[in-house]
This record gives structure tokens, sequence and C-alpha cells, in this order.
């Protein structure tokens, strides 16, 4: 496609040198832990060797001892401000720093505040735990199971480890679907807990002001808008709310999901700079941040799939068990607990879909928010396509062919599915063809079956994906009433020059580049005066 | 604490530092040459990677008196009156970055090594690069970026 704008303009089809470029590759990054500001602490924080114990006792003293540590903050410490416990984003709970036991390995116990990072690190060496280990639960299959320990005690009347149960879908109709189904294939799919291990690691610098009594946080937050409204929630019976509340996000190492969450280290941080009116840095370090931060997947899913001998796909069903640890802090916008995962009927025209999520505590860590995981979408789209293959390899069709066959078509739309998703256009038939002749499909076939023949081994996968990207529109999708903060600031200031301010944050996708490329292409300013 | 004499991007620094004081931090935080950055502390993935004599090494596995008396290169020293070194150049050409996080530990190996290997084959880069990880671009970008330095270079580039 031809640019609209000029060169000069540098609107969007332009090749444009990134604004970004020029000072990271001077090492001028502006990333959390090159931020110092005067009379700066330092915090440390102790985690749990155990992944479920009570905590009998602790320790302080030696820690107390070492010159430069200035307080060993705990749970019985945060239970004065009431700030020992945190809401999540799915309604749940989750603890800032224990007063009873830890819920997994590595969760924040304590935290040291001192004067240098060494010394903090000293200081959390000295802290002596007591603890009195608990049964451990890791499988959320069995954490279902009637004789499973409960763990969630600090809830009251809670009985077993069971958050939520979903489902959506016409169940009558798909189980008929099943019945008349000429064949069917059923898969067991376990998409692993991962962890994103951005380069950065997570951290902030918490700055309270007892003058004015404002908060200034600089912290590793791909969502500092989202941040801010949880700090109010967290801290407004505190005095903290919204507009006390600055969230300065610098650059980011980095984020991938990983960098949403409100971690345990944050609040801390920020409970010490208030208390202290110092600015207060936190950074954790590698094992912290693959030990304790937020996952995705965890899900275990069991499908199953109904066709004709044709090979017309007719119904899918799949029950699901998530692992959320031992909170669910999901950051899911949508009303539904597991996301957007009745996208699962992907590209195909189904008849009937029936799809149920159990959510179940274990002794994990929360999260699900990496990669896109609050919404589920990944693991929608691999259970589908994972099933296609296991339909065709059982009818003995080839898998573009078969997948061709079920396709919604382009006269289909705008298409309804089954599951109430509006499909506004496509043409998946299309799209694939012209996959398949750009990398010659055909040959590669032949390739493969001569390979075959002397007996070397060699694969050929396709996958088709229709997901929702992003998460819009703002009608169906909300964070704390702040929808999802999708906005833009435009001012154009007297000698024509732009300031442009979102409510997206970059974690090195480019946007200041790409944003200043839209401006110059709706607005005709030059790209380098945005 | 330990009295120690480094040259730091052609600047000479006394300090007294720790015994225990890693490099990196004493780059970082005594020096305030941010530009090194900490992604593992424990040489694992190179975000910390500086030039020491001619050699890169990781400054968070070693210690700031282990550099006493050497000569240190940071990315900050790289640029020479006002001028890109080619690797820089090759970074920002080929699109070899984007959080930028790894980049200065990607840019100090890659000066270190087309020293020693001044036309190198793309496997030879890749191999170069195996201790310096990046979780954004992918490798492909960054290997360009130092194969448009290697030309630079082999040009008089710098």
């Amino acid at each position: 496609m031809e640019p609209r704008t000029s060169a000069e303009i540098g609107g969007m089809g332009h090749s444009v040198k990134r604004k970004e470029d020029p000072r990271f590759i001077r090492g001028q990054g502006n990333y959390v832990d090159d931020v110092v500001l005067p009379d700066m602490l330092y915090l440390d924080i102790v985690r749990s060797p155990y992944a479920h114990a009570k905590i009998s006792n602790i320790d302080t003293s030696k820690a107390l001892a070492i010159p430069g540590v200035l307080a060993v903050i705990t749970g019985q410490d945060l239970a004065k401000y009431n700030l020992h416990w945190m809401p999540t984003l799915m309604s749940d709970t989750q603890m800032v720093l224990p007063v009873e036991k830890v819920m997994y390995q590595a969760q924040e116990v304590a935290a040291v505040l001192a004067t240098t990072r060494y010394i903090a690190a000293d200081g959390v060496d000295a802290v002596e735990v007591d603890y009195d280990p608990l049964e451990v639960v890791v499988d959320p299959k069995k954490a279902l199971l009637p004789d499973a320990p409960v763990l969630r005690t600090d809830k009251e009347g809670k009985e077993d480890n069971h958050i939520w149960h979903w489902e959506w879908g016409d169940k009558a109709a798909t189980d008929k679907t099943f019945s008349e189904a000429d064949v069917v294939v059923k898969e067991e799919i376990y998409i692993p807990r991962i962890n994103v291990a951005s380069i950065e690691t997570c951290g902030c610098v918490a700055h309270f002001n007892k003058v004015s009594g404002k908060l200034t946080v600089w912290m590793t937050t791909q969502a500092p808008h989202a941040i801010r409204t949880v700090f109010a929630l967290v801290a407004g019976h505190v005095g903290l709310a919204e507009h006390k509340i600055q969230i300065i996000s610098p650059d980011i190492g980095g984020g991938f999901g990983g960098k949403v969450p409100v971690y345990p280290g944050y609040v801390i941080a920020v409970a010490a700079s208030v208390l202290t009116g110092k600015p207060v840095k936190w950074i954790e370090d590698r094992m912290e941040n693959l030990q304790a931060d937020s996952f995705a997947r965890d899900y275990h899913i069991t499908a199953e799939l109904a066709g004709k001998k044709d090979g017309r796909l007719t119904g899918l069903r799949i029950k699901t068990i998530a692992d959320h640890g031992y909170t669910d802090a999901a950051a899911n916008p949508s009303k539904f607990p597991a996301g957007l995962f009745h996208i699962c009927t992907g590209s195909y025209d189904l008849k009937a879909a029936h799809v149920e999520v159990d959510g179940a505590y274990t002794n994990k860590p929360p999260g699900g928010i990496a990669y896109r995981c609050s919404f589920r979408v990944t693991e929608a789209v691999h259970t589908i396509e994972r099933l296609a293959d296991l339909m065709s390899h059982e009818l003995g069709m080839d898998p573009a062919e078969f997948r061709m066959k079920n396709f919604i078509k382009p006269e289909q739309f705008p298409y309804k599915s089954t599951l109430g998703w509006e499909y506004d256009s496509g043409n998946y038939a299309g799209a694939l063809q012209l996959a398949m002749d750009k990398i010659g499909y055909a040959d590669l076939r032949k390739e493969q079956a001569e390979k075959r023949k002397r007996g070397e081994l060699m694969g050929i996968g396709i996958s088709s994906f229709t997901e929702i990207v992003g998460a819009g529109p703002s009608k169906h999708f909300d964070i704390l009433g702040l929808k999802m903060f999708d906005s833009a600031e435009i001012r154009v200031h007297p000698t024509g020059k732009v300031i442009a301010r979102f409510g997206t944050k970059s974690q090195g996708q480019g946007h200041e580049t790409t944003y200043a490329q839209i401006i110059a292409e709706e607005l005709g300013f030059p790209v380098a005066d945005i | 604490m330990a009295s120690i004499k480094v040259r730091v991007n052609g600047v000479e620094h006394t300090a007294e530092v720790e015994p225990r004081l890693l490099l990196v931090h004493f780059l970082r935080e005594n020096l305030r040459l941010t530009g090194t950055h900490i992604g593992c502390e424990t040489s694992h993935c190179g975000a910390c990677t500086v030039v020491m004599d001619g050699k890169a090494l990781k400054s968070c596995t070693v210690f700031a008196i282990q550099a006493n008396g050497r000569e240190i290169l940071t990315v900050e020293g790289l640029e020479q009156d006002g001028k890109l070194h080619p690797i820089q150049e090759g970074f920002f050409q080929e699109h070899g970055l984007q959080c930028g996080y790894c980049t200065p530990g990607m840019l100090m190996t890659g000066y270190a090594y087309l020293q020693s290997n001044p036309s190198p084959s793309e496997d030879e880069i890749r191999h170069a690069i195996s201790g310096n990880l990046c979780r954004c671009t992918g490798y492909v970008n960054i290997v360009k970026a130092y194969q448009y330095a290697a030309q630079k270079l082999q040009q008089g580039g710098a």
C-alpha cells in the first residue's frame, strides 16, 4: 500500500526510525532500578521455603541488630492498618503479608527496610521464621476431591477448594450432536503453567510526601491507571485515593502480562514509605521473579469433538479445571470468570457447543495474567486446533481439506457462533489457500510421502485461529470501572508541536513511534514534531 | 573496605568499596552508569555485560575489587565524539531491539566479539550471543545488527 503522507510527515506506511532507540542504544533508558531519590531506603523480602505452612513465630531481633536495618515489617504490622490483605480484580482476596500461614513457596513473609540494598539483604538472611508445615496441594484435580485439605481457611464457611463453576452454551443440543455423531474424538490436554521471564524483573520506588499527602510510585507496570485504582481500593481507608496517587511507569524491560498484577512487594514498599516519609525502593531478583510472579495457562482440559463421516463437524464439548493458585488474581476484564474461553469454536461452523470451567485453589502463586492469559483465548485456540487435527486424522482426511470443509464460509458473515460471538467478516478458506499456495503445500505433501517411504520423518502442521485480540469494546470490557483506560489526549502547542498522552503503556513495542505515525497520518503533523 | 582504582570509559575512578560489592552495582550505583542492567544476578542473561581489558564479561558475578587496575568499557562509552559505534548503528538500523533492556549487554558482547572475529558467519554470531538473552525481539534482527556492524567496521567505520 502506498503511504498517503509525504516522507517528511512520515505517516503510516513510512519506515520511520524508532523514537525510543537513540536512548536505548546509548544506555540512557530510564528503568525503575535507575531511579534514585535522596534519602532513599531499600526493601528486601523474606520468602517462605514452604508451599503451605503455619507461621508460628517470626524473630526479627537479629535482623534489627544489624546497623542500617531500620525495620522488619510483618503481617502483624500491616494488620494494624488493615493492609495485610488486598482485594484481587476477580473479587477474591490476596495476602500482602501473612499473619497466619503461607500458601505457596516463595510467598512474602516479612520485609526488611534498610539504608542500602546489601544491608537489606543481610537483614533478610537474619530474620528467623518458624514454620509448621501443612499438607501441600499442587494438583487442582486433587484439590477438588472431597478429602482434600481446605486451603482457604481464612474464608469463613469455605469447605472445599472450589472457586467457581462456569458453563456456557446449549448442553442438551451439544449432547445431541454427540449421540448422533458418526465420529467422536476426545483428548486430555494439559497446558502447563509458565512464567514470562521478562529480562527486567519487577520493582518500584515508592515515595509518600507527608506534607502534601501524595504518593508517587515509579513502578514496572503495564497498567499504571488500573494500578492507581487498585492502590486506592487497598489504601483508600487510610486516605490514599486516586487524587493523591501518581503511578509513573518508566521504561519497562519487557512485560508480557507479568507486569500487570499488583505484587505484595509494591504494597509493602508503599506502606514503608507512608510510615517513614522516605522513598523506598524494592527490586525483586530473578529467583523471586520466577518463583512468585504471575503465571500463564495451567488449564487441565478435557475436550471432545463430534462429526459426521463426510468430515462435517457438528459439536464441541469441553470440561476444564483451571488452577488459579491460592487466590483468583487474574486481570480479566470480561464478565466471564474464564475470560473469553468460549471463543473455542474458533474458525469453524459448529451446530452446538458447551463449555464448562471450574476454578480451583492450590498451593501455588496467584496470577493467570501473563501472555494474555486472563482472556484464555490461547487455551481455546489450542484446544479446537488440536481436536481438528485429531478428527482429520481419525477420518483419514488431509488436515487442510478438513479445515476448508468446516470453516465458516465467506457468505455466512456476519456470523453468529453457537456460543454467541458475532464475527463481522472473514474469508478463512481463502486465507488458508493463500498460505498453502505460498508454501507449496502440495509439493510439501509429496516430499513428505517420499521421505516417509525412505523411513525419514517429516511433519507438516496447520493451525488457523479466530480469537479476540485486545480487550474491547469498552461496553463489554471493564476493569474496576476504568473500562480499559484506552484513551488519548493530543495537544497542539503554539509552535505547532504536539504532545500526546495515552492510556496504554509500551513494554518495548515502540508506542512513541507508532502513535506519532498515526497522529501524523490523521492530523498531518510531521512525525518528528510529535 | 578496600581501595580500588578503575578506568571506566577512559576516566579514572578511585573508590573505597566493600569487598563484596559487585562490579555491576559499583558501575550503576557508585558511578551512576545505569546503562548496564541487571537481569538475573547469575550470569545467565547477559544484560550486565561490560568489556574489561578488551574482553566481554558479566559484571553481576564479578566483584568491584576484581576490576582494580583494569580498564572497563560500558555502553555509555561506545559513542565517540558524538558518533555512534557501528554496533550501536547496527541495532538502530536493523531494528535489533524493542524494550532495550538486554541491548547494552548485546552491544558490549558484540563490541568485544567483532574485535576478535571481524567477519563472523551467522552461526558464529549466534554462538557469540548465546550468553545474552533477549525476550522481545527474537535474535534474527540482532544477528543482522551484528552483520551490519561487522561490515561497517571492515569498511573502517570505527
